[in-house]
């Protein structure tokens, strides 16, 4: 297999064999807006479903052999109050119980009852409270976080591309990722928790990273878009997009293999927490933008490049040139135009010259 | 040899010298044991309680940063106290206080924490000397006590802010102290009540019935106070039990030098408007050198130090000293000089500037209308947080294995140098985790290490990038040395912005967010930083230098570099041979055209 991605990869270098990605954009547009849409209203209609970290509440973690969640039941309903409380196990060996907030003495009191009630030494029962407001303070600094990031990120990409519309292609890439894997939070009724959020925010860097580089190639394959007449701007930017789709692939299987092993490790073994918590929104996140940087980022950059005045005048050349049949390009078996990298030759080197042969 | 050779020789130097040198610093710290080997685990992974506490006004004004300083130090000198060592208290934001206790802290230090600032004024009683009284039986024999005030001097002349009059009485003080009070120690009987019109001893004395009454002194408080040993660091630093409110009580100076018997409070910190400090004028204006600290009081807290101060100055020594005290320790004993009715009132004596200052600053917190609110409380089982450190570290192995298979899979060989680069990274972040513990006292969290293993994937990443590059540049028809010199300038422009937007992803978030968000943002920002330097000082220059081989540089089927499975042999074969290229240029297809047309 791996000779067949390298040569998928070599077939893809050169051109001979093309996915046109940025020609069939409005398909690809019309996925995402759709999954966008379902996103938004799955949000809307589910909400999310906030841990305890954010609405206040208290949480007790014990870690024992039995399996019997009755006895944390009991002890929860016995002090929840008004709240709801829930007991349930954990990964292997823990029994959880939940509930609303509550004082620290009340907190202690059902310490010592579970610590007694499954017969383990009372340091050995976790316990989290946490003040309502306090959970508020967190969603907001969680909220600003984004927000800022976002307009630096937004500096950062348009001084960096020097293109505005390659940063705006950039960030919907990005608000693509966030808004989907949030979509699929609601949907399923993921538990969002402070785990959750460095996992969202996580991901706008990823995503990011992932488009840069293709951006990157997109950049140095229409760099000489105009001293040609062969290829139209769309066609040296899907051509970007296919030359790196091997790369996408590696760093995106690279990159969800160790999230991968964090979230086995974190579901199974120790059933919830900050590792699961991270890595789910990762695995969903990753995936997301591995998807985006290839259908959404750059056939949006074409799109919204294409009615730029001089690449509408050289994309009507080029494509009158062809009809002409003046064109000097090659067209597939499958009718597809060819289109290969358009690199002048260079010196290679004193190295890549011939070498004499030594006689014997 | 090449510029390029020498370039990378010089570039694995360099990794050599920086990895040899932090390991060097690392082992000196182990050895003289200032540091250890281990990386400092945060709560989450060591076990422990962590406190969020918010700081509120009550009321209604803004928290200042030095308000929340205050607070904290108060905080450090209660946990101090208390005797938990490694203690992290830290700030986020504007009223935020984070306490971490590691360890199993008992329920007492943990309320002790959360406490507020608790400051009270309590008449003076009696002065002792600091250590414990070891009397065999303090309850039958109540006369046994005042031989051990009778040698006051010591420690009259080491207590600091008194003023010096007040050192100079004390031996007498005592002495009279003892003196006037007879029925006091004497009677056994007296109750926690003392301001009983049925005391007849007392009915003539100006304290008679006040909290200046001497029999104030109960048999408890004697034994109390009698056991108290105030040269013990834990009884003079701080948090130190408040006592009952209404009664009398023992506490230590602030200093261990000296042991109070105390009235009950007639004063609280919500009576004090504001306490400031500055050099002290007299009566023509003119300076006098010494510093002093003005108390002002509330409307409320003025009528009641104008009594406290028009009994206090009738009574002898050291009965018209007042006591004012912090979190339970004695912090200033002035002796009342004369009616202050105003409620401004001045505490001098032989300061300087920095002890005027904190005292003044220690008055002001006392007086501060803050709040600690509990807004988050997290216990966490040392065998918890073993398992989760344990099932980090196995989440870690598997992905690093999985990353290392994957990548040997798809670059042969060249898989080998990501495995390399890859645990070259490990080394340096194990090695910048230990350093930054030793230096700035970091501690990794369970967030940290999911920094660090999604970490992973990002660095190899970039090798990947590298790699990808080279191989479209060999897939050009280049040779590997020029493949690789033209691959590593524009995917190093790659690698440095994706990197450069890592680091910005990770200090944004840092700065921004709250709690363990903070521990995975450090661990990203921190290998994305050491990705940087494993590229720059180990990837490409072994890659470099690795194309000089034989096995590299002939494309070997298993190098991962060889241009045939890169679907591009070297176009020139030796002895004038040149192979031809399988694309049809623009004649042969016209050519093949006018054939169909024919045809």
């Amino acid at each position: 297999m791996a000779g067949n991605l390298a040569q998928w990869g070599n077939a893809l270098h050169s051109g001979e064999k093309i996915y046109p990605i940025v020609r069939q954009r409005k398909r690809w547009f019309a996925i995402s807006g759709g999954l966008m849409a379902l996103s938004i209203a799955s949000l809307l209609i589910f909400g999310f479903n906030l841990g305890i970290d954010f609405t206040g509440g208290s949480k007790f973690l014990v870690t024992t052999d039995s399996e019997d969640v009755s006895i944390a039941q009991e002890i929860g309903d016995e002090f929840a109050g008004d709240s709801e409380a829930l007991a349930t196990t954990l990964g292997t060996d823990r029994i959880q119980l939940q509930m609303g907030a509550v004082e620290i003495e009340t907190a202690r009191e059902i310490t010592t009852a579970l610590a007694d009630g499954y017969g383990v030494a009372e340091a050995d029962v976790a316990s989290t409270q946490i003040g309502p407001t306090w959970g508020a303070e967190v969603g907001r600094a969680a909220l600003q976080g984004l927000i800022v990031f976002m307009v630096l990120v937004s500096i950062v990409m348009t001084l960096y591309f020097r293109a505005w519309r390659m940063a705006a292609a950039g960030l919907v890439a990005l608000l693509h990722d966030l808004v989907f894997t949030v979509g699929i939070y609601a949907l399923i009724g993921f538990e969002v928790t402070p785990g959750s959020v460095i996992g969202f925010l996580t991901i706008l860097g990823y995503s990011l990273y992932d488009t840069v580089v293709v951006f990157d190639k997109v950049r140095e394959n229409t760099k000489d878009v105009f001293t040609q007449n062969r290829f139209t701007y769309g066609e040296l930017a899907n051509l970007a997009l296919n030359q790196t789709l091997v790369r996408s692939i590696n760093t995106s299987v690279v990159a969800l293999l160790p999230v991968a092993s964090i979230l086995f490790i974190g579901s199974y073994v120790l059933g919830a927490g900050t590792l699961r918590d991270i890595s789910l929104a990762l695995f969903i996140g990753m995936a997301v933008g591995t998807y985006s940087s290839i259908f959404v980022a750059t056939p949006l950059e074409v799109q919204l490049r294409k009615n730029e005045e001089k690449i509408a005048a050289h994309t009507e050349k080029v494509l009158a040139l062809r009809e002409s049949g003046e064109a000097d390009v090659l067209v597939g078996e499958d009718g597809e135009i060819r289109v290969g990298a358009l690199q002048p030759g260079e010196h290679l080197g004193t190295s890549a010259q011939p070498k004499r042969k030594r006689r014997k | 040899m090449s510029t390029a050779v020498k370039a990378a020789r010089r570039a694995l130097i360099w990794l050599g010298i920086i990895l040899v040198a932090g390991y060097g610093a690392l082992a000196a710290g182990v050895l003289t044991n200032q540091t250890t080997l281990a990386p400092g685990l945060a709560l989450d992974l060591a076990g422990g309680v962590q406190l969020t506490l918010q700081a509120t006004t009550t009321d209604g004004s803004e928290v200042t940063e030095d308000d929340l300083e205050q607070a904290v130090e108060i905080i450090r000198k209660r946990v101090d106290a208390s005797g938990v060592a490694e203690a992290e208290i830290s700030t986020q934001g504007s009223s935020v206080i984070v306490v971490s206790l590691p360890g199993d802290p008992s329920d007492e230090t943990i309320d002790l924490v959360r406490q507020s600032a608790q400051l009270q004024f309590r008449p003076v009683l009696e002065i002792n000397n600091p250590g414990p009284i070891a009397t065999t039986d303090t309850t039958t024999d109540p006369t046994a006590e005042p031989s051990a005030s009778a040698d006051p001097g010591v420690s009259a002349s080491a207590s600091p802010s008194a003023s010096a009059d007040a050192a100079a009485e004390d031996a007498s003080a005592a002495e009279s102290a003892n003196a006037a009070s007879p029925s006091a120690s004497a009677s056994a009987s007296a109750s926690a009540e003392p301001d009983t019109t049925t005391d007849p001893a007392t009915s003539d004395d100006p304290a008679a019935g006040t909290a200046s009454d001497l029999s104030w002194i109960t048999d408890d408080l004697r034994a109390q106070a009698d056991a108290l040993n105030c040269v013990d660091p834990a009884n003079y630093l701080g948090g130190v039990a408040l006592g009952d409110p209404d009664t009398g009580h023992a506490a230590c100076a602030f200093d261990g030098t000296l042991k109070f018997l105390l009235g009950p409070v007639e004063l609280t910190g919500s009576e004090v408007d504001s306490a400031t400090s500055g050099p002290e004028f007299n009566s023509t204006g003119g300076l006098t050198g010494r510093y002093e600290v003005v108390i002002n009081f509330t409307s409320t807290g003025a009528d009641v130090f104008d009594e406290i101060s028009q009994r206090l100055i009738q009574l002898p020594s050291p009965q018209n000293q007042f006591a004012i005290m912090l979190d339970g320790v004695v912090i200033s004993y002035p002796v009342m000089q004369s009616r202050i009715s105003d409620g401004t009132a001045s505490i001098t004596g032989d300061f300087t500037q920095a002890e005027a200052q904190q005292l003044a600053n220690q008055l002001q917190f006392g007086a501060l209308p803050l709040q600690l609110e509990l807004q988050s409380q997290d216990v966490v089982p040392a065998t918890l947080g073993q398992d989760q450190l344990q099932a980090g570290l196995i989440a870690g192995l598997i992905g690093l294995i999985l990353v290392v298979i994957y990548s040997v899979f798809q670059y042969r060989v060249l898989g080998l140098v990501t495995v390399g680069s890859l645990f070259l990274a490990g080394i340096m972040t194990f090695l910048a985790i230990d350093l930054l513990y030793w230096m700035i006292g970091y501690r990794l969290s369970l967030a940290g290490v999911a920094g660090l293993i999604v970490a992973i994937g990002v660095t190899a990443d970039s090798f990947i990038v590298y790699f990808e590059r080279v191989r479209d540049e060999l897939r050009e028809g280049k040779s590997l040395q020029a493949a690789i010199d033209r691959g590593w300038k524009r995917a190093k422009r790659t690698i440095l912005a994706s990197d450069a937007i890592n680091i910005l992803a990770a200090v944004v978030l840092y700065l921004l967010a709250v709690g363990s968000v903070r521990g995975f943002a450090f661990t990203l920002g921190l290998t994305t930083v050491i990705d940087i330097i494993i590229v720059f000082l180990f990837t490409h220059p072994i890659l470099v230098l690795l194309s000089r081989t034989k096995f590299f540089g002939e494309g070997h089927p298993w190098s991962g570099l060889d241009p045939r499975q890169l679907g591009r042999d070297t176009l020139y074969k030796g002895r004038g041979r040149v192979a031809t290229p399988k694309t049809q240029t623009l004649a042969e297809r016209k050519a093949a055209a006018a054939k169909g047309e024919e045809n």
